[in-house]
């Protein structure tokens, strides 16, 4: 590329490939022109020291809609800077049109319809807060969002806040808008105030809370976490609120003792099973299998220990049955899972019970690859004789298919099993010697 | 079982010239325009080029912006002079425009526009590709995209000719189609004395029908989106699809032979088709056992391009619906499917209820669980309260309790509600509405409307007959209604809408639904009436989905094309399925 300095400003800025753009063939004026104003559009009129008399807005403070009203007034900004060549330039008499695309007088619609058009249209004139409002309520009549924030941004500048908020509250769609910006561009403060003023606690306290999501460092999370505990929330949220801190809080004590069992190697549990990850900011039931995996055998009076974490989280007993079942199948100790599902009643008999049913029990074993002997033995707790019948078949547990025909003196049934068992093994003699026993009156 | 339209059936419009016009937009902007030679995805890290211009071509957002500043503000910082240039697409915002100012870049960038918003995916689709958009309109209630809705309205107008018929349903349908008529005023002429060449236009907003997004896909096309995520109209398929160590991204749209063939079909029938299809294939390869040379010859300078390109579809196909199976069959989706169902149909409650409990208890996804949460609060006007308690609670401890934010945005946008204690609300409504002025109430009911909104889907599944009677076996090879697309256990919504709207040409007699869906307001009819209108393009309906639509629709209302005559066209803000619609909604990043 060897193109010189003159071609390549050429080249950027040249205006040759209108196709792309919504720019129409009627602005009269250059490129460079636009962008001023675009800048002035949206910059502090005071920091306005643009000397391009083109840009400046003259004629502020009238009504909109009464355009042709005489005495209007010249302006402070323009006093100061003293052009009087624009100062005594009459609405009325100009004719309809012909100056339009030189200064600023555009009616609200225009000025709107303009901002759609994505063309560079300032809004300074809008003064008075009626002509403010009128800019708002026709932007909010055409429906295109981006011209309705481009006001708002327009209306935040210039108004202050408190009747910013008030105007807002009775303009929901615009009051929605307004959020959105806020929440896009990252101005919480703002946001927050508005909340404030709406009275909606609720999003107040929530929005805060979400801040806690940039936060990386876990001290300063759970410090910023704590800020939090007081806010408005609802009676429910606060208590999830108060549970995301303490969690977060037992985790950092966690972590930091188990990283150290971990690195000093003596431990045999952290030395077969390397933590994949640290526990740090995971949910609740997560941690829970952490525990139930890595401490499950600790008092209660540990933070780390499993039983700890369901009192302190008032966990329900399924929930911890199924996240304990999961964690002990995972390490094969089986000797847990039974102790799990073991209860004693008053006179010392023990028996089997699943808070969660059996049924879940065989799957959560079977997915944890639980040899034959243990799938069938909680295969044979679950009570409905069905879907008994149907886990033994999907889990290959042919004795207790078998027993399971042989009880229903489901004959026909039992021969279709045989089909599906291996020729010569245990299996086939075990159902041969069924079919063949003269004891069994078969119902089919 | 393959797709056969009524000999009648018209042609549909072409859209390959919007594919064309927009690539050769996009060339002309980054080769001629700005001599790009080299494309990077804007991703938030350092850019390495040494070159001595960069351009961005970038969606309207605030983010994209700040990624910007950072990078041109480094350079500054580094003494370096660049020449930079943004390009929106489809428009430039004013908010973007202020973030470059404040961050003192303003002068530094100069930016320009491409109003690219009609990508056609395939014959029949085109997407606007603004995921976003969901969000954006449904949970934060911003309208920016409206223009952009009525610009590619605008545009099909002025390449199709005028729409004679034009039917809506939502708030967000009648906002964009005012903005739509405002542009065709104002550019008035450009579409007087063509012909129309689509007869009927109907827009819909996804909010009147979330029920049907947020259930299982189980036709072919949808279904493979919900498993492998169609982006774009292309899927990747990953090695235990291709059988082999690559991932293979694959274009499915109409040109693919097979995929054309069963993507509206039930997943039950696809196996059965693809394997009978392997077997003519076979047929055709071993014919070749009986040539003489010269047949060869012919056979293979004929025919064996194409049989290896069916060949390598087929095994595609059938490779995605082995691994399909594999992971349905793993998740259990015969009882997700059973689930679904009751929920949709409104029997045994409390065990779908401890069905998703215990999704939630088990961590199986945060996705599904969120989905079937929503799909319960729709069908049943929200949760119980004791019910709502617990199952948030508990889904707050299994995934994290930052959902916090997923559930307030979840009930904000109505997908997940608490039931209110009775009708008090709408009471207290009516009485407020008698005091005050027309349009303070008009304010007040607003306000409520968000909190008080019921869905009513029970009665509206009843009055509109969502729920087709089955006696015996429902046979999904030869479907009777768009229920097949749910395995004829639920008509979707939207589509019973649409096409009871296109029997009658109005919405008279149904008020009542209307009604129920809480758009009694915002219904509407409009359109040219134009008397000149060619019979054939009377029965070419195009229908826009505003918020997206999923596959199984298109499905749905492709069959009820076929059975009337109709043939349908889409254009939908972007292709969307549950998940789509939960992560959209979700605050926590997965």
């Amino acid at each position: 590329m060897n193109r010189t300095k003159v071609d390549e400003e050429e080249y950027w800025n040249s205006s040759k490939f209108k196709a792309f753009t919504f720019d129409d063939e009627d602005d009269e004026l250059s490129q460079l022109k636009e962008s001023k104003r675009a800048v002035n559009s949206l910059r502090d009129f005071v920091d306005d020291d643009d000397d391009d008399d083109l840009e400046r807005v003259s004629w502020t403070g009238e009504p909109v809609g009464r355009r042709t009203r005489l005495g209007s007034f010249q302006s402070l900004s323009d006093a100061l800077t003293d052009t009087p060549a624009k100062s005594y330039a009459p609405e009325l008499g100009r004719p309809k049109g012909e100056f339009r695309d030189y200064s600023n007088d555009w009616s609200p619609s225009d000025t709107v319809r303009r901002l759609r058009k994505g063309k560079v249209c300032s809004l300074e004139r809008f003064r008075s807060l009626q002509d403010k409002l009128l800019l708002l309520e026709e932007a909010v009549s055409m429906h295109d969002g981006n011209v309705i924030t481009a006001v708002l941004i327009f209306l935040k500048r210039t108004l202050s806040k408190e009747v910013l908020f008030r105007e807002l509250e009775v303009r929901q769609v615009a009051l929605r808008h307004l959020i959105h910006f806020l929440k896009e561009i990252g101005d919480q403060k703002l946001l927050l105030d508005l909340f404030r003023f709406l009275d909606r606690t609720e999003e107040l306290a929530l929005s805060h809370y979400r801040e806690h999501l940039s936060i990386q460092d876990p001290e300063k999370r759970k410090e910023f976490l704590k800020t939090c505990i007081g806010l408005p929330f609802s009676v429910e949220d606060a208590a999830h609120i108060q549970d995301h801190y303490t969690l977060l809080e037992r985790q950092i004590i966690i972590e930091a003792n188990d990283r150290h069992l971990e690195s000093a190697g003596q431990t045999e549990i952290f030395r077969k099973h390397p933590r994949k990850a640290s526990i740090l900011n995971m949910p609740l039931v997560t941690t829970l299998f952490y525990s139930c995996f890595y401490h499950y055998t600790e008092p209660e009076g540990t933070f780390s220990s499993p039983v700890n974490l369901k009192k302190t989280f008032k966990i329900p007993d399924k929930q911890y049955v199924l996240t304990a079942l999961a964690a002990r199948a995972k390490l094969r100790a089986w000797h847990d899972v039974d102790a799990l599902f073991t209860t004693k009643n008053w006179l010392g008999y023990t028996k089997k019970r699943a808070p969660i049913g059996f049924h879940r029990v065989v799957e959560i074993l079977y997915k944890n690859n639980a040899p034959v002997q243990i799938l069938q033995e909680y295969v044979n707790l679950v009570e409905d004789v069905d879907t008994k019948l149907n886990l033994a078949t999907k889990f290959k547990c042919h004795d207790v298919v078998i027993d399971t025909c042989r009880d229903l003196k489901d004959r026909q049934q039992l021969l279709a099993y045989r089909s599906k068992v291996d020729k010569g093994s245990a299996e086939e003699e075990k159902i041969d010697a069924i079919l063949s026993s003269t004891q069994i009156r078969w119902k089919n | 079982m393959a797709f056969h339209h009524r000999p009648d059936a018209p042609e549909l419009p072409d859209f390959s010239m919007l594919k064309r016009l927009a690539r050769d937009q996009l060339i002309y902007l980054l080769e001629q325009q700005h001599e790009v030679d080299k494309l990077y995805k804007v991703e938030n890290k350092p850019v390495l080029s040494s070159s001595e211009q960069l351009c961005f071509l970038v969606r309207p957002r605030i983010k994209n912006m700040r990624y910007i500043a950072n990078l041109v503000n480094a350079d500054k910082l580094a003494g370096r002079t660049r020449k930079y240039k943004v390009i929106f697409s489809p428009q430039k915002f004013y908010a973007c425009e202020m973030v470059l100012e404040e961050e003192g870049i303003y002068g530094d960038v100069s930016c320009d526009e491409w109003a690219f918003s009609l990508l056609p995916l395939d014959v029949d689709l085109l997407s606007m590709e603004l995921p976003e958009f969901f969000r954006d309109y449904f949970l934060e209630g911003d309208q920016r995209w409206i223009n952009t809705v009525a610009q590619a309205l605008h545009l099909l107008s002025t390449l199709y000719g005028p729409f004679p018929n034009c039917y809506g349903i939502g708030r967000c349908a009648k906002m964009s189609h005012e903005l739509w008529r405002n542009l065709e005023e104002e550019e008035d002429g450009e579409t007087k004395g063509r012909k129309p060449e689509i007869g009927h236009i109907f827009l819909l907003d996804r909010d009147v029908d979330f029920v049907t997004a947020l259930c299982s896909q189980v036709v072919y096309e949808g279904l493979v989106d919900d498993t492998f995520r169609i982006k774009c109209g292309s899927v990747d398929f990953g090695p235990e699809v291709t059988s082999s160590d690559r991932s293979l991204k694959v274009l499915l749209n109409a040109d693919d032979k097979v995929f054309h063939e069963i993507r509206n079909e039930h997943f039950s029938n696809v196996f059965g088709f693809l394997s009978q299809k392997a077997r003519n294939l076979q047929a055709q390869y071993d014919r070749r056992r009986g040539m003489d040379i010269k047949q060869m010859k012919n056979f293979v300078s004929q025919e064996l391009k194409g049989l290896k390109q069916e060949h390598r579809l087929l095994s595609l196909h059938i490779g995605a619906c082995e691994s399909i199976m594999k992971k349905k069959t793993k998740q259990n989706f015969q009882e997700l499917i059973k689930t679904e169902h009751a929920l949709l149909e409104g029997f045994s409650i409390r065990d779908s209820t401890s069905y998703i409990e215990e999704h939630i208890d088990r961590q199986v996804s945060p996705i599904e669980s969120l989905r079937l949460m929503c799909l319960l609060s729709i069908t049943e006007n929200g949760l119980i309260p004791k019910d709502y308690r617990s199952l948030k609670t508990q889904y707050l401890q299994s995934y994290g309790s930052e959902h916090l934010l997923t559930f307030s945005n979840l009930r904000r946008a109505g997908l997940l509600t608490e039931q209110a204690p009775g009708d008090t609300l709408t009471a207290v409504e009516s009485k407020v509405s008698k005091l005050v002025t027309d349009k303070a109430a008009g304010k007040i009911t607003d306000a409520f409307s968000s909190l008080a909104k019921r869905s009513n889907f029970r009665a509206i599944s009843k009055k509109l007959n969502l729920i087709p009677r089955v006696d015996g076996e429902y046979d999904l090879k030869v479907p009777r209604d768009m229920a097949y697309v749910f395995s004829g256990a639920y008509v979707p919504l939207s589509c019973r809408v649409i096409e009871q709207v296109l029997e009658r040409r109005s919405w008279q007699g149904l008020e009542e639904v209307l009604r129920l869906l809480n758009c009694s307001e915002l219904a509407f009819t409009g359109g040219t009436k134009d008397d000149k209108a060619p019979s054939e393009s009377l029965r070419l309906i195009l229908v826009v989905f505003l918020g997206g639509c999923t596959f199984s629709e298109i499905s749905a209302l492709r069959f009820l094309g076929r059975e009337k005559g109709f043939r349908f066209i889409f254009l939908t803000t972007a292709i969307t399925n549950s998940a789509r619609l939960m992560e959209a909604m979700s605050e926590v990043k997965a």
